[in-house]
């Protein structure tokens, strides 16, 4: 980074630090910040359409269509995520494998499961192993998304669930007076009234999803908390900068982090649910018109 | 006739595809990247140590391309039977219960002892708890030594949990925690090294027998020229057993 650090065992407390923090491995944990950052701002998202799709499901009248959203909700939120993520990210892995297997390999006559191995051709892999790491890496992030996706998802089309069924029943009733049809009640009606009982439960969500991040490295994503251990542990002089057990600092620095970025999240949400509460029939709603009149 | 030539298109196709898959695919060598000398991450973010530099001769005298990739020690074996990369090269010492899950290639680096590392000379090594990383000969050693094993993920935990005083001591290879004795005053070597292990072999996939052999015939001829022993003495020191 800087020219002064071509050897840094010579150097002043202040410099030696300057130089430590813009190290290669240092800059790499930077990065990771982002890699969370980006996986919040993927996954929130992608989860909400999941649970909407998983809850607008569980409300069909037909039959099929809503076990299928309920099986969804109820299932997925009974597996622990730890065995949910690793069980999960392997089979999807496989299962893309095989059946790239199926297309590319028709005629591969050995079986592909041999005892422990899984075994598919060279061409079959899912990415190439001659692909670069960088390759890999985005492949592993994406899988992870996904896997994020369909859990947060499960809990969201709960929520929704609910609050789609605590939009006051009279409503619904006026929309049906008016002729409107159930699509028609569904988007107008029911859409727009139901995220003002939704949000203190996707709050919630999105707070544990914050901190479901240290999770990533389950799935082979290298996260801020893998490098903070990485980093914080004793360095001997085998490395240009040696030091001692420094992972409460960096630990520290998570923590930091982490509360942070919750305060940030509580004030939006606050802005959120006051905008959402606007001309509402709720307790909320009627606060905002009390102070206004 | 039509049907004969046809069948031995077929065959010569194959053939040719099963050379390529030995010699034109990318090799991806699986290690841990955190057992200074043998693997670690240095300070740019690139897999470093002696296994590094051994792996990288050894793909250069096999004609193979290889690409390094880091994974947790807990999981090392299991990602390479489910193909994540072809080969284990992180210090892994040959058991004959790894070696039934996966092969292994001949020692690269010869059975070296084992060394328990304490605050004090009179740490209790036989009744006190002792630190070892998980899923390893040490851990299994200490297991049934009837001593309280206290297993990490990392090594560099192993030897944390003894400073803060959660373990009496930390039982691992020689050459780890002799870099690190050395550095610190409060440590010390205590008791007696003990000889554990078949020495260190790259492992594979029980069905990668051709890689196998091409690993293996790079390896003999750096035993033979002498430049094995020479990179031994570089990373681990004088005190290293060598090859004949």
């Amino acid at each position: 980074m800087f020219e002064f650090c071509a050897d840094p065992s010579t150097l002043e407390t202040a410099p030696w630090f300057a130089c430590y923090l813009t190290n290669g491995v240092h800059m790499m944990f930077y990065r990771s910040f982002l890699t969370v950052l980006t996986l919040l701002a993927i996954t929130a998202p992608v989860a909400l359409a999941f649970g909407f799709v998983g809850a607008a499901a569980s409300r069909s009248h037909i039959m099929p269509i809503s076990w299928m959203g309920k099986l969804y909700t109820s299932m997925v939120r009974g597996v622990p995520d730890i065995a949910f993520f690793l069980f999960f990210v392997i089979a999807l892995d496989q299962a893309l494998e095989w059946v790239n297997h199926q297309i590319q390999c028709p005629d591969w006559d050995e079986p592909i499961r041999q005892g422990a191995n899984f075994i598919v051709c060279q061409a079959a892999k899912i990415p190439l192993s001659s692909a670069p790491q960088w390759i890999h890496e985005t492949y592993n992030y994406f899988i992870a998304v996904f896997t994020f996706s369909i859990v947060f998802g499960a809990f969201a089309a709960n929520v929704l669930y609910g609050a789609m069924r605590a939009v006051p029943r009279p409503q619904l009733e006026t929309a049906e007076a008016y002729g409107m049809t159930r699509r028609q009640t569904f988007w107008r009606i029911l859409v727009p009234q139901m995220w003002v009982y939704a949000l203190p439960g996707l709050s919630n969500l999105w707070m544990i999803l914050i901190k479901a991040t240290p999770l990533l490295f389950l799935l082979g994503v290298e996260d801020i908390v893998y490098w903070a251990r990485e980093l914080g542990g004793s360095r001997t002089s085998q490395f240009a900068y040696p030091h001692p057990d420094w992972r409460l600092w960096y630990f520290l620095a998570l923590l930091v982090f982490y509360l942070g970025f919750t305060r940030v999240s509580e004030v939006v949400l606050t802005r959120i649910t006051r905008r959402l509460n606007h001309g509402q029939a709720t307790a909320g709603g009627d606060a905002q018109r009390k102070a206004t009149a | 006739m039509k049907k004969l030539v046809f069948s031995a298109a077929i065959l010569a196709m194959t053939a040719g595809m099963a050379m390529a898959d030995g010699h034109g695919r990318t090799i991806r060598m699986g290690t841990e990247g955190a057992y200074p000398p043998y693997n670690f991450i240095n300070d740019d973010g690139e897999v470093d140590g002696f296994e590094r530099v051994l792996g990288d001769e050894l793909c250069a005298r096999a004609g193979l391309t290889c690409e390094w990739v880091t994974n947790d020690w807990d999981s090392i074996i299991p990602n390479l039977t489910s193909g994540n990369y072809d080969t284990i090269i992180a210090g892994m010492s040959i058991t004959d219960e790894r070696d039934e899950v996966i092969d292994f290639t001949q020692d690269y680096i010869p059975p070296t002892p084992s060394v328990y590392v304490a605050m004090s000379d009179d740490a209790d090594l036989m009744g006190g708890v002792i630190a070892a990383q998980a899923n390893t000969i040490q851990s299994g050693y200490i297991a049934e030594s009837g001593a309280v094993l206290l297993e990490f993920a990392t090594p560099d935990e192993t030897v944390a949990a003894v400073r803060n005083g959660e373990a009496d001591a930390v039982f691992a290879d020689a050459d780890f925690l002799q870099d690190i004795v050395a550095e610190d005053a409060d440590l010390m070597i205590v008791g007696d090294p003990v000889p554990l292990g078949g020495g260190v072999g790259m492992g594979l996939r029980e069905t990668d027998g051709e890689l196998r052999d091409m690993f293996n015939a790079a390896i003999t001829s750096m035993k033979e020229d002498g430049t094995l022993n020479a990179l031994l003495l570089e990373w681990f020191g004088d005190d290293i057993p060598l090859y004949e």
